[in-house]
């Protein structure tokens, strides 16, 4: 099985790549929109520097060679989402090229090859009446997405499973977010992934005929597609016969792949260079300074992580996926020298709340100085663990300090002896006739009375002092 | 020379519906240009760097900075279909 796959992400720039239009995502249809991305007569490109350097970061990031000289072309075909009837692309001179990526699959160290990375414009958005693009009778078309830069990364043919496709597209989504040049949302189709895929005998050396498939937009869209499109190989050449050279799109709700015809009969793009833009004399100062400006890659972090904080690989795995939260756990080692208490509030608690707020950890009120605070609170008893889940989202909520929020909610547990000593004598002194089974020795009494005390104080005692105290008393 | 086949097929790629009678006066004037264009192949260029570009220019660039363009109704003043501000178009695909 010989899997390859093509990947487009939107480039986070302010503007689009060939005019000043917002590259914000939504909006009213054809409100961000000028002549240049409307492709109107006479309208002339202009390239943005920042698409460029996006561009260059991310072949570094992904250890390509940064071409000395790039251009742009054209590439021709009619489709509604392209209003000038040519993409402007790069053909035969890429900004990047012979790159790699290494990614893990169940603990196993892959290596798979990068062709190239080029930058080229987003096409508009269709809207289709019907279900789907096959069934429709006419389609809307939106060009806000028009223009918005581009990189399409080209892999080699080095993938041999979907379970690997998924984890190298995991990975790059991952590398890619770390330098910040794309937020790959792939809901949102900031982050697209077509795959090519056919089957070879055990053994073999020449390839298989090549198919095709398109829109997969999570993923699990990935991994399941191609698993679906292996087997329907597979039963093809079983029966004797060939695979036939195709394009299908992905049916999520079928979960099939499905042939597609479009009304162009041929993909001849008739590349020309773009005339409009003038070439790329790629600086190769730039490109070093920007190589330096690289921050830490995701592997590299999470076998650090593991080094360094003695965490285990999955606790690892989850902080290096993504460099936010890696940041936000490593501020706070600073500060709180259990690392994996902290960890665990990270994976668990924490994670908890944010997704139930909906917020992403950066828009959150939580600080790394308030997490360790709150855990503080809990290792000094002052609180107990599951009243620090209740100040954890009242933090989040507020943005109070986590003593604060503890002082406010009156949760400060109790821990004085003599104050505790009385809540014992009164609870034991309530139920004679209990305390003396338990002082017969029903163990399980001992929990009743703890409850007591902790319902006497309205939770606020410290259990496990109650807990000791009650067992002196009863022995007494 | 170009063939009447290949007229045929630049035709289709450009969308343009062709009569017989236009074909065969296209592929007569496209025969002679590419004719006459073809005499550059006499000129000795191997010491000519390819060029990609007639203008002696590179590195034409603007910085990321976002400028209001036309409003959304300017943008779909000229579309043949405009329903709701979208751009509406015929259907796209056809199912095998």
């Amino acid at each position: 099985m010989i899997i390859g796959l093509e990947i487009h992400a939107e480039l986070s720039t302010r503007s689009k790549i060939f005019c000043s239009c917002s590259t914000a995502f939504g909006g009213e249809p054809n409100s961000r929109c000028c002549p240049v991305c409307l492709g109107l007569p006479g309208a002339l490109p202009l390239l943005n520097e920042t698409a460029v350097e996006y561009g260059i970061l991310a072949g570094l990031a992904l250890n390509c060679t940064i071409s000395v000289e790039s251009k742009f072309d054209r590439k021709n075909y009619f489709y509604p989402d392209l209003p000038k009837a040519y993409q402007i692309s790069q053909y035969d001179q890429p900004l990047c090229r012979d790159g790699w990526v290494e990614f893990e699959l169940e603990q196993e160290l892959l290596h798979a090859g990068v062709t190239r990375v080029h930058l080229e414009e987003e096409a508009g958005k269709s809207i289709h009446s019907g279900d789907n693009i096959l069934g429709s009778d006419y389609s809307s078309i939106d060009y806000n997405r028009a223009g918005i830069p581009l990189i399409e990364i080209v892999t080699e043919p080095d993938l041999r499973s979907p379970a690997q496709a998924k984890a190298f597209l995991e990975q790059l989504k991952r590398t890619l977010q770390y330098i910040d040049v794309s937020d790959c949302k792939m809901e949102e189709g900031s982050l697209r992934c077509d795959a090519n895929i056919s089957l070879r005998p055990q053994g073999g050396r020449a390839f298989g005929t090549k198919v095709e498939i398109k829109n997969l937009n999570s993923f699990r869209a990935v991994e399941r597609a191609l698993d679906h499109e292996v087997q329907r190989q597979r039963n093809v050449l079983e029966t004797g016969a060939a695979v036939v050279q195709d394009t299908r799109a992905w049916n999520e709700a079928k979960g099939v792949t499905v042939s597609m015809r479009s009304k162009e009969e041929s993909h001849d793009y008739r590349y020309f260079p773009e005339p409009d833009l003038p070439p790329l004399a790629v600086n190769q100062v730039w490109v070093e300074e920007l190589r330096q400006s690289l921050p830490e890659m995701p592997l590299p972090k999470r076998n650090r992580i593991m080094e360094q904080y003695g965490l285990g690989r999955y606790a690892s795995d989850f902080l290096a996926n993504s460099a936010i939260w890696a940041d936000f756990f490593e501020c706070a080692a600073k500060q709180y020298g259990n690392y994996k208490v902290l960890c665990n509030w990270l994976m668990g608690d924490v994670s908890r709340v944010l997704n139930a707020r909906q917020e992403e950890l950066p828009q959150s009120r939580l600080t790394p100085a308030a997490l360790v605070e709150l855990l503080r609170l809990v290792d000094d008893e002052i609180i107990s663990g599951s009243q620090a889940k209740d100040v954890l989202e009242e933090v989040c909520a507020t943005g109070r300090s986590s003593k604060q929020v503890t002082a406010d909610l009156g949760m400060e547990q109790i821990s004085d002896e003599d104050e505790l000593t009385a809540m014992v004598e009164e609870v034991l002194a309530a139920h004679p006739e209990q305390a003396q089974r338990c002082r017969e020795g029903e163990e399980r009494l001992v929990g009743y009375f703890v409850g007591q005390v902790m319902k006497l104080s309205r939770g606020q005692a410290n259990p496990k002092r109650v807990n000791a105290l009650l067992r002196q008393k009863l022995q007494q | 020379m170009i063939s009447r086949e290949e007229v045929e097929r630049t035709a289709a790629l450009a969308h343009l519906t062709l009569t017989d009678q236009e074909l065969e006066k296209m592929t007569g004037e496209l025969a002679s240009i590419l004719d006459a264009v073809s005499s550059l192949q006499e000129v000795d260029t191997s010491a000519v760097v390819p060029t990609n570009h007639a203008v002696p220019l590179e590195n034409v660039m603007r910085r990321d900075e976002q400028k209001p363009g036309l409003s959304r109704d300017e943008a779909v003043a000229n579309g043949p279909d405009v329903v709701q501000s979208f751009f509406r178009v015929p259907r796209i695909m056809e199912e095998e």
